[in-house]
C-alpha cells in the first residue's frame, strides 16, 4: 500500500503549495499528512499529480515549512470527517477539530467533505413558507425551506444582525418544527463569532447548533475546506437524522480570495478580477448543497452572508452567487444610513422559490398580488424621487406626490422594524394593505377587484 | 472496426487526463479511465500522449491507472423512449441513476439511456425487397400520445430491404429490418446510436417563414421568432431568464421541446421535473411532458459534461427533426457552457483570448446555433428547429465575449432589462434593446390573419420608441412641462405596457395569449391612440381620457378574459370608443 511510504522529497514550496517528487500511486483529491521538522502535523490535499511529481495545497498554510526535514504521508483517500448527533452544541475549527475543551467527538460514521452532486430527479421541489418574522423577507422576498438565500451586504451594514434574528424567528407556520442552525466563519474577525455564539446562546439555540470557526488570523486555505465540513455535518443531520438544518456562511468574499489565492500561486490564467474560471462551479459546490430530498423528512436552507467590495452588485462574487442562489437579500447603504434596520433594498432583492411557497393554503390568497404591487409601485417612487432631486418637490404632480408620501411611509412603515420584533404574515400583510391604501385604488392595477373590495382601506 | 485500445494514465489534473500506450484512438473518441471505468472523451492528441476529458468525478484517479478505448466517438442512443425522460450531460437517465444508487449522483455507473425491456408496438410501414436510403421510413411506434416515432433508416445507411418484422410488440434490441447493403447486412432495431457532435444531414434548407407562436404578446407580436430560427436571451442575474425558457417550454407551439439546464440550479430542473406532468397544453389537452425530453447537468456536476450537454440535446432534437417534427431547443444557459469551455481550455493551457474565454469561442457558438433551421428532411418531409439560448452576462453587461459572440450568430435578441425586473414586469423583455430578423419572413403568416397587423404593430412600437425618448426629457422637467399630444403618448405608452408587454405567466388566461387575443389587444389599443389623440389634439386634457372607467378596465381584460371567448374583448373596444366620442371637447377660444 502506498500509504505506507513516507516522502522527504519536498521539491519547492509557493504561496499554500508543496511539490512533492517521485511519489507512486498517489490518486488526485488524496489527502496528505505533512510533518515539519518540529514534528507539527499539517493536512493537505494532492490537486495535481503527474509520474513524477504531486502538488499539494496545505491547509495550516506553508510557514514555517522548510524544504529539507518536512516529511508527506499520502493517506490515499479524500478528506473525511467524522459527523454525529453529539456534534451539535459544539465548536470546531475550521478543520473540523474541536476548540471548546472538550474531546474529539466518537462515531464511526465519516462523509467525504466535497459530498457528491444531487440528482435533480431525487429533490423535492421546495416550497414550505418559512416565516422569519421579518417584513421585508416574509411580505417580499419570503424564505422557504430548502432555499438558497444569500445576504448581500457591505461593510459595516447589519447582515450578521438580520442572520442573527432570522435564526432567531425562524418558524415554519404548519408544524412547531425549531431549526439547527451550523454556523461556518471564514475569515471574520473574533467578534463576529462573538456575537453569533452570544445570540444563539441568548435564543437558547446554541445547545443544538455547531459552530466551525475559521477565523481571520487562521491561513487562508483553510476556508477552503471550512464551508464543505459544515455542508457535510448538515447533509448528515439533514438527509439522514430527517433534521431542518439552517446552514450559515460567512463570509463568501473571503472563501473565494482564498481561492484566489491558491489559483494565482498554482499559476492559473484568471477570468474577472483575478477570480480563476471556475469559481461559479466552485460555489455552486457549495450553494447546491441546500435543498430537500424526496423521502427524507429534513432540509437544508443556507443563508450565505457576503460583502460587497465597495457595494459593487456586479463584482464576481456576487455576481457568481446570484446566477446559482435562488434569489438574493441585498442590504442598501441609502437606508441604512437613513437610521432604517433591517435596511432591506425593495427592489433588487428577490426570492426565487416565493411564487410556490405563498398564496392559498400557504400564507394567505391576496400575497402574491401584494407583493408584486408593492414591488410596482416602489419602483414608481424611486423614478419619481429622481425627477424630483432635478424639478424640486413642488414642481410634481398630485399623483406623484401621494406616490412619494407612499414611499416614505413604505420604508418607515413596513421595512422598518426591530431587532426583537417578530411580525407574522398576517401583520406583515396587514401593514402592506395599509401602506397600499395611501394609493388611489385604480393605481393597484396588479391586485384584483375583489382583493381591493376586501383589503383596500379607502 | 471495434478497435480495443489500451493505455495508462502518467497525469491528473482536475477532470483533464493525460495517458499514453492508446493506439489508433481518434480525436473526441470515447475512453473509460481507471478501476471505475469513468467515461471520458479524448479533446487532444499530442505524439504518443492522449488528453482526455473526465464526464464524471474523478478524485483519487492516479498515474498508472488503466485506460481502454473502442475508439468509438461519444454518441446518444436515440429511439423511443426519450420523450418524457431526463438525462445528465452524457445521456445517462437520472430516474434510473437514482434507482440505482439513491439521491446521490455516484460515479462509474452504466445504465442504457433507453429502457431496454419495454416493448413497443411496432407498425412496419415498408414492404420488404424495397430500395432504402438514409431517412427511408420503415416503421412507426406511439411513443406518447403527443409523439408519433417515426422509425427511419440512419443517415449513411442504404441498400435493399430484405425483411421487416410484422406489426407487434418490440423492445429497442430486437431485430425490426434487415438490409442487403452490398457490402453486408444491416441488422436494424428501433433504437440507434449518433455522435453527438456531428449534425445529423439534412436536406434543403427553406426559407423561416412560419412564426414560432410563443403565447408571449411581446415576442409573438413585437419581436417574433421564427421556427427554425435562433435567439438568445441575455440577462443579469434575476431578471427572469429562466422564467422565460419555462414560459416558452410550457406554451410556444412546438411539436417536441428539448429543455437543457446547463450547470444551473437543481431546483429548477426540479420545478420543470414537478410542473410538466401537471401542466396541460391548452391545444392538445395532455400533459406538456408528453412532448419534452430533459437534459439536467446543474451547476454542481462535472464541469466537462456540462460542456457536452447541449450537444446531447440537439443532436436529440435533429433526431426529431428528421422524423418531421417542429421541435424547441431551449438551452439555459450558454454563459455556463462557454464557461465550462473556458475551464477546460485552461486546464490545457490554450492562450486566452478575451477574458480568458479561448480564441475559437465564437466558431463554437456558431457551430451550435447553425444546427437550427427548418429544413426538408431526408425523407422528405418537413422539420424544424429552433434554438432559444440563455446567456448569462457577468454583473449584467452586455459587451462581454459570450454576448457579443452569440449576438454575431442569433437573429433574434431579447435583452432582459433589470429595471423591468425589478418592478416585477414580466416578461422583462426591453423593447429598446430588443431587436429581431424576423419580420419581414414571418410578417405575411400574421398578414393571412388580419392585413392590419403590421401597420399597428409597428404603430405602437413606434408610442414605445417615443416614450422611451420622451422620458430622458420627463427625467429633466416632468411630464406636466410637456405638450397634451406629447403626454398622451407617455400616457399611452404606460397603458401598452400594463395592458400588452406585462404578462402574469402564472395566471390561468394570461399565461398564453393566443394570436387572435393579441390581436384583439392590439385593435383595442391603437383604437385608444388614435381616437385618443385626435381629441387631446381638439384641446381635451389627458386626464379626461384617463379617467374614463373603461379604460382602466381595459387593463385587466388579459386576465379576465380567455382565449376562447375573445369576441368579448370587442364589446371593450366599442364602449371605448363611444366613451371618446362622447367626451365633450372644450369650445376653442376660451
Amino acid at each position: 500500500m502506498s500509504a505506507e511510504i513516507e516522502y522527504t522529497t519536498i521539491s519547492g514550496i509557493s504561496g499554500p503549495l508543496l511539490f512533492i517528487d517521485g511519489v507512486r500511486g498517489v490518486g488526485y483529491g488524496d489527502i496528505v499528512e505533512i510533518r515539519d521538522s518540529s514534528g507539527q502535523i499539517r493536512t493537505g490535499q494532492t490537486l495535481e499529480v503527474d509520474e513524477q511529481r504531486a502538488v499539494v495545497q496545505v491547509y495550516e498554510g506553508t510557514s514555517g515549512l522548510s524544504v529539507h526535514g518536512t516529511r508527506a504521508v499520502f493517506v490515499g483517500k479524500p478528506m473525511e470527517i467524522p459527523v454525529d448527533r453529539d456534534m451539535l452544541g459544539r465548536v470546531f475549527d475550521g478543520l473540523g477539530r474541536p476548540i471548546d475543551g472538550a474531546p474529539q467527538v466518537i462515531t464511526d460514521r465519516v462523509m467525504n467533505v466535497n459530498g457528491m452532486p444531487i440528482n435533480p430527479w431525487a429533490r423535492e421541489y421546495p416550497r414550505d413558507f418559512i416565516q422569519t418574522g421579518i417584513s421585508a423577507i416574509d411580505g417580499m422576498n419570503t424564505l422557504i425551506r430548502g432555499q438558497k438565500l444569500p445576504i448581500f451586504s457591505g461593510s459595516g451594514m447589519p447582515h450578521n444582525r438580520i442572520a442573527a434574528q432570522i435564526a432567531r424567528q425562524a418558524k415554519i407556520l404548519t408544524a412547531g418544527e425549531e431549526f439547527t442552525v451550523i454556523f461556518a466563519a471564514m475569515g471574520v474577525n473574533f467578534d463576529v463569532a462573538r456575537f453569533f455564539i452570544d445570540s444563539l446562546e441568548e435564543s437558547g439555540v446554541l445547545t443544538h447548533s455547531a459552530m466551525f470557526l475559521s477565523l481571520a488570523d487562521s491561513p487562508s486555505i483553510e476556508r477552503l475546506v471550512t464551508p464543505r465540513i459544515a455542508l457535510t455535518l448538515a447533509e448528515y443531520l439533514a438527509f439522514e437524522e430527517g433534521m431542518h438544518v439552517l446552514v450559515i456562511l460567512t463570509d463568501i468574499t473571503n472563501y473565494c480570495e482564498a481561492l484566489r489565492e491558491l489559483s494565482s500561486s498554482r499559476g492559473e490564467i484568471p477570468s474577472r478580477k483575478g477570480y480563476p474560471g471556475y469559481l461559479y462551479s466552485d460555489l455552486a459546490t457549495l450553494y447546491e448543497r441546500a435543498g430537500r430530498l424526496k423521502g427524507c423528512g429534513g432540509s437544508i436552507t443556507q443563508i450565505p452572508i457576503l460583502t460587497m467590495p465597495s457595494d459593487d452588485i456586479s463584482h464576481p462574487v456576487p455576481d457568481l452567487t446570484g446566477y446559482i442562489t435562488e434569489g438574493q437579500i441585498v442590504l442598501e447603504r441609502q437606508l441604512f444610513n437613513k437610521g432604517i434596520y433591517p435596511p432591506i433594498a425593495g427592489l433588487p432583492s428577490l426570492s426565487r422559490l416565493m411564487k410556490d411557497g405563498i398564496g392559498e393554503g400557504r400564507t394567505r390568497q391576496d400575497h402574491g398580488h401584494v407583493a408584486a404591487q408593492l414591488f410596482a409601485s416602489y419602483a414608481k417612487v424611486k423614478r419619481i424621487r429622481e425627477l424630483a432631486a432635478i424639478v424640486g418637490e413642488e414642481e410634481l404632480s398630485e399623483l406623484d406626490k401621494i406616490y412619494l408620501k407612499f414611499g416614505a411611509a413604505f420604508e418607515d412603515v413596513f421595512l422598518r422594524q426591530a431587532y426583537d420584533e417578530d411580525r407574522s404574515i398576517e401583520q406583515t400583510l396587514e401593514i402592506g394593505w395599509r401602506v397600499l391604501s395611501l394609493l388611489p385604488g385604480e393605481e393597484l392595477y396588479r391586485l384584483t377587484r375583489d382583493e381591493l373590495q376586501r383589503y383596500y382601506l379607502a | 472496426m471495434d478497435d480495443l485500445a489500451t493505455g495508462k494514465v502518467i497525469a491528473v489534473n482536475g477532470p483533464i487526463v493525460k495517458a499514453t500506450g492508446l493506439r489508433g484512438i481518434g480525436m473526441f473518441d470515447v475512453a473509460e479511465v481507471g478501476s471505475d471505468r469513468l467515461m471520458g472523451e479524448v479533446i487532444r492528441l499530442d505524439k504518443d500522449v492522449t488528453i482526455i476529458q473526465v464526464y464524471e468525478d474523478n478524485t483519487g484517479m492516479r498515474p498508472g491507472d488503466e485506460v481502454i478505448s473502442h475508439c468509438r466517438p461519444l454518441s446518444v442512443l436515440l429511439g423511443p423512449g426519450l420523450i418524457g425522460n431526463i438525462y445528465d450531460g452524457i445521456q445517462r437517465p437520472l430516474v434510473g441513476l437514482c434507482e440505482m444508487c439513491g439521491s446521490y449522483i455516484r460515479k462509474g455507473i452504466t445504465i442504457s439511456p433507453l429502457a431496454v425491456d419495454r416493448k413497443w408496438e411496432f407498425q412496419p410501414l415498408a414492404d420488404a425487397g424495397t430500395e432504402v436510403r438514409g431517412g427511408s421510413l420503415i416503421g412507426e411506434v406511439r411513443e406518447s400520445p403527443l409523439v408519433l416515432h417515426r422509425v427511419l433508416l440512419p443517415p449513411g445507411v442504404s441498400g435493399t430491404l430484405t425483411g421487416i418484422a410484422p406489426a407487434g410488440q418490440y423492445t429497442i434490441e430486437e431485430e425490426v429490418f434487415t438490409l442487403d447493403t452490398g457490402s453486408g447486412t444491416y441488422s436494424g432495431k428501433l433504437a440507434s446510436y449518433w455522435p453527438v457532435r456531428r449534425p445529423r444531414p439534412a436536406g434543403t434548407r427553406k426559407k423561416p417563414s412560419i412564426p414560432l407562436i410563443t403565447g408571449q404578446r411581446i415576442i409573438d407580436t413585437f419581436f417574433p421568432i421564427a421556427r427554425g430560427g435562433t435567439a438568445a436571451i441575455p440577462g443579469g442575474f434575476g431578471t427572469g431568464k429562466t422564467m422565460t425558457q419555462h414560459a416558452l417550454a410550457k406554451w410556444c407551439n412546438a411539436d417536441i421541446i428539448v429543455y437543457i439546464g446547463c450547470g444551473e440550479r437543481g431546483n429548477e430542473m426540479t420545478e420543470v421535473l414537478t410542473d410538466f406532468p401537471r401542466l396541460i397544453d391548452e391545444r392538445n389537452g395532455r400533459p406538456l411532458i408528453e412532448r419534452t425530453v430533459m437534459i439536467a447537468n446543474t451547476s454542481n456536476m462535472p464541469v466537462p459534461a456540462r460542456e457536452v450537454s447541449i450537444y446531447t440535446g440537439v443532436t436529440i432534437a435533429e433526431y426529431y427533426r428528421d422524423m418531421g417534427y417542429g421541435v424547441a431547443v431551449m438551452a439555459d444557459s450558454t454563459s455556463r457552457w462557454a464557461e465550462a469551455l473556458r475551464e477546460l481550455a485552461s486546464r490545457l493551457g490554450d492562450m486566452p483570448a478575451e477574458e480568458g474565454f479561448p480564441p475559437y469561442l465564437g466558431t463554437r457558438l456558431a457551430e451550435f446555433y447553425e444546427r437550427a433551421g427548418r429544413v426538408e428532411t431526408l425523407s422528405g418531409r418537413e422539420g424544424d428547429i429552433t434554438i432559444i439560448g440563455a446567456v448569462s452576462p457577468p454583473g449584467g453587461d452586455f459587451s462581454e465575449p459570450v454576448t457579443q459572440n452569440t449576438s454575431r450568430f442569433v437573429r433574434c435578441f431579447w435583452a432582459l432589462d433589470k429595471t423591468l425586473a425589478d418592478a416585477r414586469h414580466y416578461p422583462s423583455i426591453s423593447w429598446i434593446d430588443s431587436y429581431t430578423e424576423y419580420l419581414s419572413d414571418i410578417g405575411q403568416w400574421w398578414e393571412n390573419l388580419d392585413n392590419e397587423w403590421l401597420s399597428i404593430r409597428n404603430e405602437l412600437m413606434n408610442i414605445l420608441v417615443e416614450d422611451h425618448r420622451l422620458q430622458q426629457v420627463v427625467k429633466l422637467v416632468g411630464s406636466d412641462a410637456l405638450p397634451p399630444s406629447e403626454q398622451y403618448v407617455l400616457f399611452c405608452a404606460e397603458t401598452i405596457k400594463n395592458v400588452f408587454l406585462q404578462q402574469n405567466s402564472f395566471d390561468p388566461h394570461d399565461k398564453f395569449c393566443s394570436p387572435e387575443k393579441q390581436l384583439k389587444l392590439l385593435h383595442t389599443l391603437v383604437c385608444l391612440y388614435r381616437r385618443g389623440l385626435e381629441l387631446v389634439q381638439a384641446g381635451l386634457s389627458v386626464k379626461d381620457i384617463a379617467g374614463l372607467e373603461v379604460v382602466s378596465e381595459i387593463v385587466r381584460l388579459k386576465s379576465e378574459i380567455s382565449n376562447r371567448e375573445i369576441e368579448k374583448i370587442d364589446a371593450y373596444t366599442l364602449r371605448l370608443e363611444q366613451g371618446l366620442a362622447a367626451l365633450k371637447i372644450p369650445t376653442t377660444g376660451e
